[in-house]
């Protein structure tokens, strides 16, 4: 069983959400989700300025295996990419909760967070793939 | 129903991810893809292949039976313990599968045919065997472990006896030798020098241990696919089947047309196909740009629209290759377009060969 930390939000299409606590937070993709994707070739990443709101297609995960689109988990003006990953996308396979993580959002509304899983709620959703 | 090899513990022990492989369960990775890969090409991993199929046919009709049943001539093969690449073909010309056959003598060959078509190709194989002094036989007793890498050979010649090193020694590429229990074949799956080894099931799980205590990397699936398009080898089902001709699969230098009085299946089909000269061809595509072309993805080129057939990230160029069948007229140099994520973008056209013995080749 991998790793839900339980201070991150999550959503169902297997983004984490850490809530910074001034209006920002920090998104990547779970530890689930790498294992399914396997060894990650390439992170594309949207640009800083972007506006983006829940559910839009921001980014792209390219492994191996499959490439696979990364959701806005929240509505909000994009504030800083992980540029690490360009050179090294394997840190989302290597520590998917930290150096791992893809952008950081600038919260339009912060009431939006409570609309995301808990990590009990995000075990139980991925218990039903 | 879902069969298991004889190495199933040893990859559950090594944290093997497994996977559901045309009803074997076989691992994908014991972690890293990249990693194992990596470690074929500058080193020495392993694979267990034991889910392939072995078929011995003896018999004093043997070398007459096979001559008619694959595209390539057995009658090449003089010396003991030579190997063969060829593609067996049905009526139509379409490749029923792609094997690898041993001989042995005129009355004693060793073919070794593809997991996911083992019920179909016996059945051809038996089928086609009626009215030929044979016998077709089937040797599940025997377990499969592949060896690759520069240092694949000496890594294994660390745990060999005195009599096993003398069958070995000197033995070229594409041959084989009978090592006490071990049939020990320089052949392969990666572009790598190294051994594919046939041992009795009962002690594959030794032998795979004593390669993990010499430094031998256990590698999966993931990473046999990567290698194997990086060293051009088509994949059964992606690359080519029974709708596809050997011609339109990199496959034509398998076909021996020489002797024009030996009457193998498809020849009919195959000889008319080659007098127009219109079948489709697979070529290499390389993508420098970001991005992984992945196997159904369309291509087009102006002479018309082909096929991603294999696609993957190649972890030894660091950018994305793919085998794709196109119309005959792609030369290679072109550049052709390929429509990914709603988007064309242009791939340059090579031969069908990456990477060799570690190094790029294109």
């Amino acid at each position: 069983m991998s790793s839900i930390p339980s201070e991150l939000k999550y959503a169902t299409s297997h983004e984490w959400v850490r809530n910074e606590g001034d209006g920002t937070v920090t998104v990547g993709i779970t530890e689930h989700a790498q294992g399914l994707l396997g060894d990650m070739v390439f992170v594309e990443l949207p640009e800083v300025g972007d506006e983006v709101s829940t559910g839009d297609d921001v980014a792209v995960a390219e492994s191996v295996k499959a490439a696979s689109d990364i959701y806005a988990p929240v509505s909000g003006e994009i504030i800083e990419v992980n540029e690490d990953l360009e050179d090294s996308p394997e840190l989302v396979n290597s520590d998917a909760f930290g150096d791992g993580w893809m952008f950081k959002i600038k919260l339009d509304d912060a009431s939006e967070l409570d609309a995301l899983l808990d990590a009990e709620g995000y075990e139980n959703s991925i218990d039903e793939d | 129903m879902t069969n298991k090899t004889v190495l199933h513990a040893k990859h559950l022990e090594a944290n093997a991810k497994m996977v559901d492989f045309y009803g074997w369960e076989m691992p994908i990775n014991y972690g890293s893809q990249i990693e194992e890969h990596n470690a074929v090409r500058t080193d020495a991993g392993m694979f267990d292949v034991s889910h392939m199929t072995i078929v011995d046919v003896k018999g004093s009709d043997a070398k007459a039976f096979l001559r008619r049943l694959v595209i390539n001539d057995v009658a090449k093969l003089e010396e003991a313990g030579k190997a063969l690449y060829t593609g067996m073909c049905n009526e139509e010309g379409g490749v029923i599968d792609d094997l690898i056959i041993y001989f042995f003598s005129s009355t004693d060959y060793r073919l070794v045919v593809n997991s996911a078509t083992r019920e179909k190709d016996l059945a051809w194989i038996n089928k086609q065997a009626q009215g030929f002094e044979v016998t077709v036989t089937e040797r599940p007793e025997f377990a499969m472990i592949a060896v690759q890498g520069p240092q694949a050979k000496a890594k294994v010649a660390t745990l060999l006896d005195a009599e096993q090193t003398a069958a070995v020694d000197g033995m070229k590429p594409f041959y084989s030798a009978q090592a006490g229990d071990l049939f020990i074949a320089t052949t392969g799956y990666t572009g790598e020098n190294g051994y594919e080894i046939a041992l009795p099931a009962e002690q594959a799980a030794d032998l795979w241990q004593q390669l993990l205590d010499a430094g031998v990397a256990p590698c999966g699936l993931g990473a046999r696919d990567t290698l194997r398009l990086e060293a051009g080898m088509n994949l059964y089902g992606l690359d080519m089947d029974e709708t596809v001709s050997p011609l339109a699969a990199n496959m034509a230098w398998t076909i021996a047309w020489d002797d024009e009085s030996r009457d193998f299946i498809g020849r009919e089909v195959l000889t008319a196909q080659r007098a127009a000269g219109d079948e489709q061809k697979l070529v290499g595509l390389v993508m420098e740009a970001k991005g992984v072309l992945r196997t159904g993805l369309k291509v087009i080129t102006e002479h018309g629209e082909g096929v991603i057939t294999s696609g993957t990230f190649s972890p030894t160029l660091g950018h994305s290759i793919a085998m794709a069948r196109v119309p005959r007229a792609v030369k290679l140099e072109d550049t052709v377009q390929v429509e990914m994520r709603k988007k064309h973008v242009e791939v340059k056209v090579i031969r069908p060969s990456f990477v060799r013995n570690g190094k790029k080749v294109f």
